[in-house]
């Protein structure tokens, strides 16, 4: 049985999509079997980010409507096999998306997948509620600013009320992906620090990503940033998150932590 | 065709209490609207979905003032669920129903069932079963409060052992107790007891009250923030001390 893991963060554009994406691809590169699935419905993504805009024929929502069959909605990656896409439609309505339907693909999803993603719209309404609905790990996206942090929290509430797990009693595993980190406005005290971060949301860390245009550079080529530049900072820092995920403890760096150590020592010497 | 009065799906009808905001306004009424808009502007949000009793016991209001000071609530989207202490001729069609019986909960008044409401909380911070004739309570929360949570507990103490969110809030009926960082509400003597005091490991909190008495973020003396304090009651007026 897979793990269904939901990416989440009740505010948009944080990186929701973008991180779906990178981990999926860092996960299958190592041989998992990995669909990701987008649950945006009307405001599709995955499909671009992945490169596969034009290989949709069927989605999520005609897989629940039994008008196609899972297996033709699937879209293989064309760079790993074990890496699939379950799209979402652009043009029916997201009340096509129903709790026991979603209950249905998810289940079947379990079965054939180790790891299921499942990217979630941002928001607090039915399309974030029932993504996160049968997951058994949330990543919660996060960027290092005050209302980024709130809807954050906000959704760790609802992960730990409004999911099967949370009503079965069970404790929901949480981790925090910290996303769009700028070590120079982080160093001008422009963005919330790490510590403050953690502290305010109260759940374990999995990564913090850099601010970085190696992410738009990836989604223009459609490309999972993990595929499109393995060797650039926003990869390396998804491959390591990656493996966390997997339960290795990697430890975490924060970006631009070793030079702004030592910009302060040169700076007291100039002084 | 005669009316079978013994189906048997009767109707189920339950009684059920619930704690409501009271407004007492007194006049003048500009005045006393002008003091509700600061705290509304101060506190977005503060009455939305929430239950609340206009009392008109001790004002003097014709009909025609009572149905003015409606529109005025209606236009601050504050829903008015029933008029408590006005006089039967002051009511009319299109009136919120005149409430009665309405109870200040005190300490011996205590509901054999505790009203606990707890939006958004697992099943697991859920108390244990109360101890009906006991009659200090208090309630544990282990985790923290998460934006738009509210705990509410008329019955004694909250303690949270935890951090309460931006947008979070703690109401009781006692003493509000926060181990770690208050960023939200706290709300303590609720329903009427100036003895009800605040505690928290960090403060940092959008809006704090006891028994009705208000203060703002803004309101509070800046050496307070990041700090452990306590807050209390002197004549109508909330004071405070860092602890430590
Ligand atoms: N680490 C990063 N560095 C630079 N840009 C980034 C980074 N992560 C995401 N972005 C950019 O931010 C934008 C929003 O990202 P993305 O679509 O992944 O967010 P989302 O949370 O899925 O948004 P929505 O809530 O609309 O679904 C995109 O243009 C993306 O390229
Ligand atoms: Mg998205």
């Amino acid at each position: 049985m897979g793990k269904v893991i939901v990416v989440t963060s009740g505010k948009g554009g944080v990186g929701k999509t973008t991180s779906t994406a990178a981990l999926g691809a860092a996960l299958a590169s190592k041989g998992e079997r990995v669909v990701v699935v987008d649950f945006d419905v009307g405001l599709r993504n995955l499909d671009l980010v992945m490169g596969a805009e034009r290989r949709v024929v069927y989605d999520l929502i005609n897989v629940i409507q039994g008008e196609a069959k899972l297996s033709q909605a699937l879209i293989r990656d064309k760079r790993l096999e074990t890496l699939f896409l379950l799209p979402a439609s652009q043009t029916r309505d997201k009340d096509n998306l129903t709790p026991e339907g979603v209950e249905r693909v998810i289940s079947e999803l379990r079965r054939v997948f180790d790891w299921v993603i499942c990217d979630s719209p941002a928001g607090i309404e039915s399309g974030a509620t029932l993504a996160m609905r049968h997951a058994d790990v949330a990543v919660v996206v996060t960027n290092p600013e005050v209302s980024s942090v709130r809807d954050s929290d906000r959704i760790i509430g609802l992960l730990d009320s409004k999911t099967v797990k949370a009503e079965n009693g069970e404790r929901m595993e949480k981790h925090l992906l910290l996303t769009r980190y700028d070590p120079n406005r982080a160093e001008r005290g422009d963005m919330l620090k790490v510590d403050d971060v953690l502290e305010i949301l109260s759940i374990p860390l999995i990564g913090i990503i850099p601010e970085s245009m190696d992410v738009l550079r990836a989604s223009n080529i459609g490309a999972p940033v993990t595929l499109a530049d393995a060797s650039s900072a926003p990869a390396q820092a998804y491959f390591d998150a990656a493996r966390r995920l997997c339960g290795e403890p990697v430890p975490i760096t924060v970006p631009g932590e070793k030079r702004s150590f030592l910009g302060k020592i040169f700076g007291r010497k100039a002084a | 065709m005669t009316k079978v009065l013994t189906d048997a799906r009767s109707i189920r009808i339950k009684g059920r209490s619930f704690l409501a905001v009271v407004l007492s306004p007194d006049l003048p009424l500009d005045d006393w609207l002008a003091r509700l808009d600061d705290l509304a502007s101060r506190s977005a949000g503060f009455f939305l979905g929430r239950p609340v009793v206009l009392d008109v016991t001790d004002l003097e209001i014709c009909k025609t003032d009572l149905k003015e000071l409606l529109a005025a609530f209606v236009e601050r989207n504050v829903a008015i669920m029933g008029i408590e202490g006005a006089r039967p001729s002051l009511l009319g069609p299109g009136m919120p129903p005149a409430l009665k019986g309405g109870k200040p909960v005190s300490g011996d008044a205590v509901a054999k069932e505790p009203i606990i409401e707890i939006r958004n909380m697992p099943a697991e911070t859920q108390p244990a079963e109360p101890e009906p004739r006991q009659v200090l309570q208090s309630l544990v929360i282990r985790e923290p409060i998460r934006s738009g949570q509210s705990v509410i507990f008329p019955e004694g103490d909250v303690t949270v052992i935890g951090s309460v969110a931006s947008g979070a809030e703690v109401i009781a009926g006692g003493s509000v107790h926060i181990y770690g960082t208050l960023r939200g509400r706290a709300m303590a003597g609720s329903i009427g007891n100036i003895n009800a005091r605040i505690f928290c490991r960090k403060m940092e909190a959008e809006l704090l009250a006891i028994d009705g008495v208000y203060k703002m973020a803004e309101d509070m003396a800046p050496g307070l923030r990041g700090k452990s304090v306590q807050l209390w009651l002197e004549n109508d007026t909330i004071m405070a001390e860092t602890l430590i």
